[in-house]
């Protein structure tokens, strides 16, 4: 703990009692209100198409026949459609507007020239449209994490390179000598995930390795967007959000250091546990199954300065919707990534390995931990940036119990219908016909499509909440003080 | 943290460090396999080589069946399908008769684009040119994609009628046309029939080519 003052000089300029801190970090607000509120409302349009052609697909897996008599609707597509619009398009506009912000917050400095930010960002969209449009189109790659068509790629990857630019710019003049643990987070991803999207660009579609590299190329990729791209954005957001919300600091520095360094240390060599049992040399293998053992340590780490950090203030936490969403989000943080690693493990995963448990997991990561760790975002950032506050305790309430309990069945349906179908496919003795397999995963399949309206509920309730509250300035009365979710709240909507 | 050349040098070797331990390393290490024959025999100096005149493993792709391979990518076809056997007692693949051997990485490197999968949301099919073959094979698959409740009640893979046409019988029934039995609920009217579009021939050419049927030195087809 002898570190906590150190820690806690490093938030104060921001809840500074001091008037021309608070007035510097208005400005800094200010300055990114228009690319932030434009990188929001493009993620949000993403999720709700992203969610769309989820239902679609998840829908397809027990009614074969839904949808069926166009190939632009076909499982394969409508699946890679759904995951691209959910990474790129929901995730990465996410990472634009609230990384962005908190690293020009934490570095005290105001964005310059934000029109070009949104200039960048706008042809993201564009780029990632034209992908989706040609991967329903039927230009699809077929390598996983990488389905966008070529001829889209270019566009990514250069407006990927500006916004990140303004990301390092904003680091390059801050003030300030401390850099705090969610800068090292976001400085480290922006870093990796052009590094690792080049190569797998090179190495895949441009100049293909030969054979199986390609796979292994493939996994070392599509892993790392998981965990050194989502993962540290969404870690270095919680390390932000938590301490503004209850007014503490991160319990210890030491933590903070050892968990960043073996995250960045350990997962990037765990994405070869995919190929577990697969056509590649067993040393690879084994280094994957090591590192995704050894992410334990960041893992618990992790947890440890988190939960140490809460402590004591969860009652007040559980009323503010960010605390509540970054909550969820932590603790689901820690359990998937325990699960993960336990996956890794090659009796575990000889069961695990080409079901749908595998999908539970990936939605477990993705959603109930980075996903809702940036929605927990959202409800901080934006009655900073427009000075106004949610309209609708009733909307948030809505989304989070209907995205908490989505996704915990989805991942509930997809993991035990997983675990059935795995030992199945292992039992070619008691289960000689696969199509009996096929036919038992079916009323997980149903749930699955049931949690994936749950979600659809959610997100509507949060686009509904977000544009009235960009929208309807006049019409959102005035409040007094935050809108917070408490069941007995007067004035809660 | 105040070391920011610590920070920057961790975060750059980080990466670089897996970078190197797993994208380089392979391809250094089987990034240059080359194609072999089913035996290696010795040259009377100690050294294996290739038996001369002997067929070269894996085969080239090419031909028509490429064609159905941009088929197979264009349909997603591997997010249900995976093409890797895993060895015997590690997985039921073998038991299943998926291939009569596991797959190693020489398999695999006359492959423009790889498609391993990680998904069996249906069987595997990197065999799937050896279980079912020749004519039979064919008409299966026909059916099969057509619409796949015909051949296998139950699965929940799309069908790709899209891919075939409806046609009124002119004169002669044509002998592409697909062979559904006459009281299938899926069967066309009576005077009608269902013709494989090309992008479907090729689809299925190519699947009648997925075969594990030589041995690999390092992965001979024990009996």
């Amino acid at each position: 703990m002898s570190q906590a003052p150190q820690n806690l000089s490093s938030l104060n300029p921001y809840s500074s009692p001091d008037a021309s801190i608070r007035a510097e970090l208005s400005e800094i607000d200010a300055s990114l209100r228009t690319s932030s509120l434009f990188f929001i409302t493009s993620a949000i349009f993403w999720l709700i198409a992203g969610t769309v052609l989820a239902l679609i697909a998840a829908i397809k897996l027990h009614e074969p026949n839904f949808a069926a008599s166009s190939e632009l609707t076909t499982f394969g597509r409508m699946r890679s459609a759904h995951l691209n619009a959910m990474a790129l398009g929901f995730g990465n506009n996410m990472i634009f507007a609230v990384c962005t912000w908190i690293m020009a917050r934490l570095c005290r400095s105001s964005i310059r020239h934000g029109g070009l930010l949104l200039i960048a960002g706008s042809f993201w969209n564009i780029g990632l449209t034209l992908g989706i449009a040609g991967i329903i189109k039927g230009d699809i790659t077929s390598v996983e994490w990488l389905e966008i068509p070529q001829y889209a790629t270019p566009l990514l990857a250069i407006s990927y390179i500006l916004i990140g630019v303004w990301g390092i710019m904003a680091f390059r003049f801050r003030k300030g000598e401390h850099v705090y643990v969610s800068q090292w987070y976001f400085l480290g991803a922006l870093f990796w995930f052009p590094w690792l999207y080049i190569v797998a660009q090179a190495m895949i579609i441009w100049a293909p390795a030969q054979g199986v590299v390609q796979s292994v190329t493939n996994w070392w990729f599509a892993h790392n967007v998981l965990g050194l791209w989502l993962t540290p954005m969404a870690l270095g957001t919680a390390y932000y959000l938590i301490p503004k919300v209850l007014g503490r600091p991160i319990y210890s520095y030491y933590l903070s250091v050892l968990g960043f360094w073996s995250l960045a240390l350990f997962y990037n060599w765990a994405g070869v546990h995919h190929l577990i049992g697969g056509p590649i040399p067993v040393w690879l293998i084994s280094a994957g199954v090591v590192a995704s053992v050894m992410m334990v340590i960041p893992v618990i780490v992790v947890a440890i300065n988190h939960h140490m950090t809460v402590v004591g203030l969860h009652r007040q936490g559980w009323r503010s919707p960010t605390m509540r969403f970054v909550v969820f989000g932590a603790v689901n943080y820690t359990l998937v990534s325990l699960i993960g690693s336990t996956m890794a493990l090659r009796n575990v995963n000889l069961i695990t390995h080409f079901t749908h448990f595998t999908v539970g997991h990936a939605h477990h990561g993705a959603y109930a931990f980075f996903a809702m760790i940036m929605f927990g975002g959202v409800y901080y950032m934006m009655p900073r940036m427009l000075n106004r506050e949610w309209p609708s305790a009733f909307l948030i309430r809505t989304h989070f119990w209907m995205c908490a309990i989505g996704i915990l069945l989805m991942v509930f349906a997809l993991q035990i219908g997983g675990w059935l179908q795995g030992l199945q496919m292992n039992d070619a003795e008691n289960y000689p016909d696969f199509i009996e397999i096929v036919k038992n995963t079916r009323p997980y399949m149903i749930i699955r499509s049931v949690s994936g309206v749950m979600l659809l509920v959610g997100h509507i309730a949060f686009a509904i909440n977000f544009f009235w509250m960009l929208f309807a300035a006049g019409t959102v009365r005035a409040k007094q003080g935050p809108t917070l979710l408490e069941a007995k709240k007067e004035g809660a909507i | 943290m105040k070391n920011l050349p610590l920070l920057f040098c961790g975060i750059f070797f980080t990466l670089a460090f897996s970078f190197t331990g797993i994208v380089l390393t392979s391809h250094l290490q089987f990034g240059g396999l080359a194609q072999t024959t089913e035996e290696l025999e010795d040259d009377g100096e100690g050294q294996l080589v290739m038996i001369e005149g002997d067929p070269m493993f894996p085969r080239i792709e090419g031909g028509v069946a490429l064609q159905g391979k941009q088929v197979y990518i264009e349909m997603g076809c591997i997010y249900c399908h995976s093409q890797q056997i895993r060895r015997e007692s590690y997985g039921a693949d073998i038991d299943r008769g998926w291939g009569p051997r596991a797959t190693v990485a020489r398999d695999y490197i006359t492959q423009e684009r790889v498609l391993l999968g990680t998904m069996r949301t249906g069987p595997d099919l990197a065999n799937i040119g050896g279980r079912l073959q020749g004519d039979a094979g064919r008409e299966w698959h026909h059916k099969h994609l057509y619409n796949p409740q015909i051949t296998s009640k139950g699965s929940n893979m799309p069908p790709f009628a899209f891919l075939y046409t409806l046609q009124k019988i002119d004169g002669n029934p044509s002998p592409k046309a697909v062979s559904i039995p006459a009281d299938s609920e899926y069967a066309p009217e009576p005077g009608y029939e269902i013709v494989p579009t090309r992008r479907a021939e090729a689809l299925v050419e190519y699947l009648l080519s997925l075969k594990i049927d030589y041995s690999l030195p390092e992965a001979p087809i024990l009996d």
